[in-house]
């Protein structure tokens, strides 16, 4: 019981749940089933794609390019699509996948072969794989026109009550949980991130381990970016612009500590799904839809002072990049 | 943010000063920059011309500008990613000044003021909190254009007086830009501060070594707090410049901008992770990426394919000098 009451996954939930209250009482049908089931599907891609980071984040390094990964992993299955309306989708998401997994790995062995600090290889692949998007397309777009109807449908077939695009979101959040918590790869990720030097002398291929955590990151936004076209109907080099600080906003709110090392699945679950109900919220509370940018900061910095809090009372010893500006 | 600390080697002896010069970081960076200036000479018949040359300084400096103070905060081992959304509230605020009929000088002191109280915002969470710089302003950033967000919504502030325009569009000599002559002279204030005096050797104290920093007697938060609220300061005068030259003021105003201040610093040979790099390697890289972008330019490539080049050109500088080293070692083998 104080185990739980220490732990940041209760507050957020609690947060969360209290936010849903608070709604509730202004417009009483936010906290309807059918509603809440809504806001979850609309969050789906944020919370695969803040698992994705997650990983990434407990190895100490971070990934710039998820947004622009996703959108040149989503346009070439569009212009496949467009081009042959008969191509599987099944094989459509395949490809979609190892796309994002190819740029991901290739993040990954710059990052683990030259020594080039991930924040500066992602940074120039975000570029990168934009402007590669227009090559591409030729500066045009792929919109709902030309796009398989089976394609579009395929985030929205509804199966058991929810559609699809939901069904992928758990699926994969119980995979992550599986793969951190029980995979001896996991473990090493957490153990990279706290103490990278010890990690080595434990016998874990540090660079190794950085690596796969980018093709990780790489295979979400591939896969995400099979899902983007499809529920959002459109290929093009503006999809999911900017979108890369959104998912690493999730991952602070979440607990994931820059420093690295410490966070968990469920953390990074409700921190996606705390932006993601601030954000349906809004609108059915009668706040201008701009205030949504001024709050999603806010929340970053709050949670950013309370994950600093948090770890301050757990008396660990602290890391040498916060302990600079503590003076 | 990773931990490829590199294996000191103390050599035998020391490069002859013209050697260190001549395969130093800034004359590299100059190297492309001259061959970058020739092949777009080459491509482009219109290159060549002066007022080709001075617009294309437009391209950059308000860019540099910022990257200046940037720089000297990357060294200290710090970032701030909110510089953008810093540009975007200044430019809101003398926007509203502007509503309440407030003149030229006005104006410019509003925008300027914006930026600093953002730069100290930002300084104070992470030198008196003891916050991530990254994450702390990757939320500002968020903050500080939502403001302007919440303030302007879908709308836009017009009708700046005409005296004001001087900032972004006026010329101090011919061809020569005020822009532009500001870039150098703040370039010329920073080189001084940051490799001619104490607080310069601070800077770089703090970098490579925070803890040890302090305990030399530097007050390792307080530089920190000045550093930020440089950049605020930085941001706030590209605010200045910017909306002088649009003429107008939209909160979606420099959008973007961070990566290309922050890869301007980069690929000046900064090191990200703080401790080493020069002002000169940063205003050399500045020109280069103002070259390359107008150069191509005049080619009718579009502005999104020139960002695939300066991507590459961010990854392979970057890489370079390690692929070598491999190289190296592989034929000493």
């Amino acid at each position: 019981m104080k185990n739980l009451l220490k732990s940041r996954e209760f507050w957020l939930a609690t947060g969360i749940i209290i936010i849903i209250f608070g709604v509730t009482l202004r417009a009483p049908g936010f906290a309807r089933f059918a509603n809440l089931a809504d806001v979850f599907n609309n969050t789906s891609m944020l919370i695969i794609l803040a698992l994705g980071q997650m990983v990434v984040i407990l190895t100490r390094s971070i990934d710039l390019s998820m947004a622009a990964n996703l959108a040149l992993s989503g346009m070439i299955v569009a212009l496949i699509n467009a081009a042959y309306p008969q191509f599987p989708i099944p094989l459509l998401m395949l490809i979609a996948s190892l796309c994002g997994l190819a740029l991901g790995a290739f993040n990954g062995i710059l990052v683990w072969k030259l020594n080039i600090p991930a924040i500066v290889v992602t940074l120039g692949t975000l570029t990168i794989f934009r402007g590669t998007i227009f090559l591409l397309a030729g500066g045009q777009w792929v919109n709902a026109s030309e796009l398989s109807d089976s394609f579009i449908q395929m985030t929205r077939h509804n199966f058991l009550g929810m559609p699809l695009l939901s069904w992928f979101a758990i699926l994969i959040a119980a995979a992550f949980f599986l793969f951190m918590t029980r995979t001896p790869t996991g473990r090493n990720l957490y153990a990279i991130g706290v103490n990278p030097t010890a990690s080595v002398y434990a016998g874990i291929n540090v660079g190794k381990a950085k690596f796969i955590s980018f093709c990780i990151s790489g295979l979400m936004s591939g896969f995400c970016g099979f899902l983007w076209v499809s529920r959002y109907v459109i290929g093009s080099v503006e999809v999911a612009n900017g979108y890369e600080l959104t998912i690493i906003a999730a991952c602070v709110i979440g607990g994931i500590s820059i420093a690295g090392g410490v966070g968990t699945v469920v953390g990074t679950i409700l921190g996606a799904l705390f932006l993601g109900i601030i954000n349906s919220a809004l609108p059915v509370i009668n706040i201008s839809p701009f205030w949504q940018m001024a709050i999603s900061g806010s929340s970053i910095i709050l949670a950013v002072i309370l994950n600093a809090r948090s770890a301050r009372n757990k008396g660990r010893l602290i890391l040498k990049q916060k302990s600079e500006g503590k003076t | 943010m990773s931990d490829n600390t590199p294996k000191r080697i103390l050599p035998d002896r020391l490069d002859t000063p013209l050697k260190a010069a001549l395969f130093s970081w800034p004359s590299l960076l100059l190297a492309v920059t001259i061959a970058i200036f020739i092949i777009n000479s080459f491509a482009s018949p219109y290159f060549l011309s002066p007022w080709a040359l001075s617009d294309a300084t437009f391209n950059f400096t308000e860019k540099a500008i910022i990257a200046l103070a940037m720089a000297l905060l990357i060294i200290s081992g710090e970032i701030d990613i909110s510089v953008a959304g810093i540009i975007a509230i200044s430019s809101t605020m003398m926007g509203v000044a502007l509503q309440f009929g407030a003149d030229t000088p006005t104006l410019v002191i509003v925008g300027m003021l914006t930026g600093l109280i953002c730069g100290a915002f930002n300084g104070v969470l992470v030198t008196r909190l003891g916050l991530p710089s990254i994450v702390v302003t990757i939320g500002t950033m968020s903050l500080f254009r939502g403001i302007s967000f919440i303030i302007l919504g879908d709308q836009a502030y017009k009708g700046y007086p005409e005296s004001f325009a001087f900032f972004g569009q006026g010329y101090v000599y011919w061809v020569i830009s005020f822009e532009f002559v500001l870039f150098l002279g703040l370039a010329l204030v920073y080189y001084v501060l940051l490799h001619k005096t104490n607080f310069g050797r601070y800077i770089y104290a703090i970098g490579n070594n925070p803890i040890a920093a302090q305990f030399s007697g530097v007050r390792v938060a307080r530089v920190k707090f000045v550093l930020f609220c440089l950049t605020g300061i930085m941001a706030g005068v590209a605010a200045v410049l910017l909306t002088s030259r649009l003429g107008s003021t939209r909160p979606s105003i420099a959008r973007g901008w961070e990566l290309e201040v922050i890869t301007m610093v980069v690929l000046g040979g900064i090191n990200i992770l703080g401790g080493s790099g020069t002002i000169q390697g940063t205003v050399i890289a500045a020109f280069i990426m103002g070259l390359v972008t107008f150069g191509l330019g005049l080619l009718n490539v579009p502005g999104i394919v020139m960002s695939i080049i300066i991507g590459a050109l961010l990854i392979g500088v970057i890489a370079l000098p390690t692929l070598l080293n491999m190289l190296r070692d592989r034929l000493k083998q």
